[in-house]
């Protein structure tokens, strides 16, 4: 077992044979992409129980992502966390720093399988895109990403990242130019090049099979911080948290613990400028359900259907939709979700840095705010698993600005506030 | 067959009666304005176009090129509403006969299945065309259109399979909708070969009429397609003149010439075959 990284869900009930997790999910696509669609669901129906896929993924996961990741005991963070005892499973030591490489190396095989030769992606923060890039220059494959032009400049080192790996990046100036508007441009190109080209998507949305199988391929994530967190602890944790935005580094930690009801499923959804202001992407929170990029789940729309614009200060939770195993979850009571504001996952981006030496992406502080929040409701007993799901290098120009780090004009146009509260936190941990 | 279905029906025979395809042309509602939407169904009806397949515009229109997705833009930044639809329906109706709705699932979906087509027939409407509606997922619609004696157009594409060409074409009503190629809306230089195989294949299926869009912008393509086809779809090329156009009635002259155009282009003349 503990050679075995790709461990696909030995037993589920969901989604069905169509793809239907409960009322969720389903395959909402144009004609054209149906028999594209179909290829990689036949074809991962075969890739799942072939020795030798699992034999080449496995030896991947190992000698090139770096698997198992480590699980890391946050004492000083934790001691703002009102005493409980929080353990971070670390995605973020991952290959290309973050857990985005999981899914990316199992669907960049399945595209060898299938004879393509050109891979597209979508990408927000630019993570699952520089993972997409990195294994097509592995496996010798064309790569094309596309980006929100907003994000293209929020992210800039990940755009020169996937350029220097060979890729080709393009910004897409339509819509809103976050996260969906890629996913949007990445489709018509599918559409229009489906004979050689694979589109890796990068969450588990989208049409079936993607739900199923990315989740498939994150699932070593938390099949490997229980069996993490019982060899230390010796117990099972309180509380597995993690941030959502499509969801797959949440469904990735979730997923092995689904049978073990005494564990709290908890998401931490982008609720930007305060789900009251409605500048935020907080789609379980405050979204219904609807249809989005080919499945149906809960999606931020207004009341013709049209979608709304989200916000969050992270580019790679700036999402309307969510994977509909999650929307599944939520409306089965086993997964709770909660709403974390910009400035909360901010000050708890500066804590972590601060008192254990980790920075953190701020798609995963989220989760730590949410982590923050639940010790205090749990107390000194509580046992939290957080997934740290990728690091902090990328938001380095984002965090500056918030912080006003920087020895220029950008630190006196700092926001005051962010700079009180970081004074504060400094003082808290010395 | 009841309802305006039946008007669609009828349109596409006449047209076939009098050895010509028949010409469909898309237009947007909301666009430019909803008023200045309505005069364009109205131009392309008096240039010559035999049905009016009516857009509902949406934020994220996937299956669309950046032509229509400019369109759908300058609607919704305008604050068009399915009632404004369901208007522009209503004139194209009350101008000539049918006009179905082009529609992705999304904003229906919200808005309830139940309720838009008992609107869209109240309005006149013919049927939908939902592009992002595969036909497995299709129950539901179809059971309230036939309740409304709306067609339901599925889009067949070069890559369907001929059994699966078969499901969608059983499933089908008014018409079936061939994608010329693989690929968004949007005009093209040529409309190619692929496009007579897939309606020789879907023939194979079906009786329903087979009407060719995507990439048809003019009289020369609508002429090669309205050989093989019963009818000729054309949106992006309208949409194209009114953005291009320098004001309103220029805009609205555009799109009269070209539906006028294209109109004598979808007569089969014979003595050049």
């Amino acid at each position: 077992m503990s050679s075995d990284f790709f461990i696909p869900d030995p037993e589920g009930t969901v989604p069905s044979v169509e793809g239907y997790f409960g009322a969720y999910g389903g395959k909402f696509i144009p004609e054209a992409l149906v028999a594209a669609v179909d290829e990689v669901a036949v074809e991962y129906d075969k890739a799942k129980t072939d020795p030798a896929f699992a034999a080449e993924l496995n030896e991947l996961m190992v000698n090139y992502t770096g698997r198992p990741s480590s699980l890391t005991e946050v004492s000083r963070f934790a001691g703002h966390a009102g005493g409980a005892r929080i353990f971070l499973k670390r995605e973020d030591l991952n290959h290309t720093g973050s857990h985005k490489i999981n899914n990316v190396l199992g669907q960049a095989l399945l595209t060898k399988r299938m004879g393509k030769t050109r891979v597209i992606a979508e990408t927000g923060a630019g993570q699952h895109g520089v993972a997409t890039a990195t294994a097509c220059a592995l496996f010798g494959l064309e790569c094309t990403i596309y980006m929100g032009e907003i994000d293209t400049q929020r992210q800039a080192l990940n755009v020169a990242r996937m350029r220097m790996l060979g890729a080709e990046v393009v910004a897409v100036k339509s819509g809103s130019r976050t996260l969906k508007d890629a996913i949007n441009e990445a489709f018509r190109d599918w559409v229009a090049n489906v004979d050689r080209t694979h589109y890796l998507f990068g969450t588990v949305a989208g049409p079936h099979p993607f739900p199923a199988m990315v989740r498939d391929f994150h699932r070593v994530i938390g099949v490997e911080a229980r069996r993490q967190i019982l060899e230390r602890t010796g117990r099972l944790p309180d509380a597995a948290v993690a941030c959502v935005g499509g969801g797959s580094n949440a469904i990735g930690l979730f997923h092995a613990f689904i049978p073990d009801t005494d564990v709290r499923l908890v998401g931490c959804e982008p609720a930007g400028h305060g789900i009251e202001t409605g500048e935020h992407a907080a789609t379980l929170s405050a979204g219904e359900p609807g249809i989005l990029h080919g499945s149906r789940s809960y999606v931020l729309q207004d009341e013709e259907g049209q979608i709304t614009e989200p916000y969050s200060i992270s580019a790679g939770l700036d999402y309307p939709g969510i994977g509909p195993e999650h929307a599944y979850l939520k409306d089965s009571g086993r997964g709770e979700y909660r709403a974390v504001t910009d400035d909360a996952a901010m000050q708890a981006l500066l804590l972590l840095s601060r008192t254990e030496g980790i920075i953190p992406a701020i798609e995963s502080a989220h989760a730590l705010a949410g982590a923050l929040e639940l010790g205090k409701e749990l107390g000194k007993d509580g046992l939290i698993l957080v997934n740290l799901s990728g690091r902090g290098d990328k938001d380095m120009d984002t965090a500056a600005r918030y912080f006003g780090l920087y020895d220029t004009d950008a630190a006196v146009e700092a926001d005051a506030s962010a700079a009180d509260g970081a004074a504060e936190i400094q003082r808290d941990t010395k | 067959m009841s309802g305006n279905i039946q008007l669609l029906a009828d349109t596409l025979e006449r047209a076939k009666s009098e050895d010509r395809a028949a010409l469909i042309a898309y237009l947007p509602a909301g666009f430019p304005t909803v008023d200045g939407g309505i005069d364009a169904v109205k131009a392309v009806i008096a240039g010559g176009a035999d049905v009016v397949e009516i857009g509902l515009p949406h934020s994220d229109p996937v299956l669309d090129g950046p032509v229509i997705q400019t369109a759908d833009g300058i609607a919704l930044r305008g604050g068009v509403k399915i009632a404004d639809v369901m208007r522009t329906v209503r004139v194209a109706h009350e101008e000539t006969g049918p006009g179905p709705g082009h529609d992705v699932l999304e904003p229906i979906d919200r808005y309830g299945v139940e309720r838009f087509t008992a609107e869209l027939a109240e309005a006149g409407g013919a049927g939908c065309i939902l592009p992002d509606l595969p036909v497995q997922e299709s129950a539901l619609w179809r059971e309230h259109a036939e309740k409304h004696g709306l067609a339901t157009v599925f889009v067949v594409a070069p890559s369907s399979k001929d059994e699966r060409l078969a499901t969608i074409t059983a499933a089908g009503s008014g018409f079936v909708y061939a994608a010329s190629l693989m690929g968004v809306t949007g005009t093209r230089e040529s409309v190619g070969a692929q496009a007579q195989d897939l309606v020789r294949r879907t023939r194979a299926t079906t009786g329903l009429p087979v009407c060719v869009g995507l990439g048809v912008s003019n009289a020369v393509q609508a002429k090669e397609v309205a050989v093989f086809a019963d009818g000729v779809i054309v949106g992006s090329a309208f949409v194209q003149r009114l953005l291009d156009a320098p004001d309103a009635a220029a805009g609205l002259d555009a799109v009269r010439a070209l539906a006028g155009e294209l109109a004598e282009g979808v007569r089969r003349d014979r003595a050049n075959n």
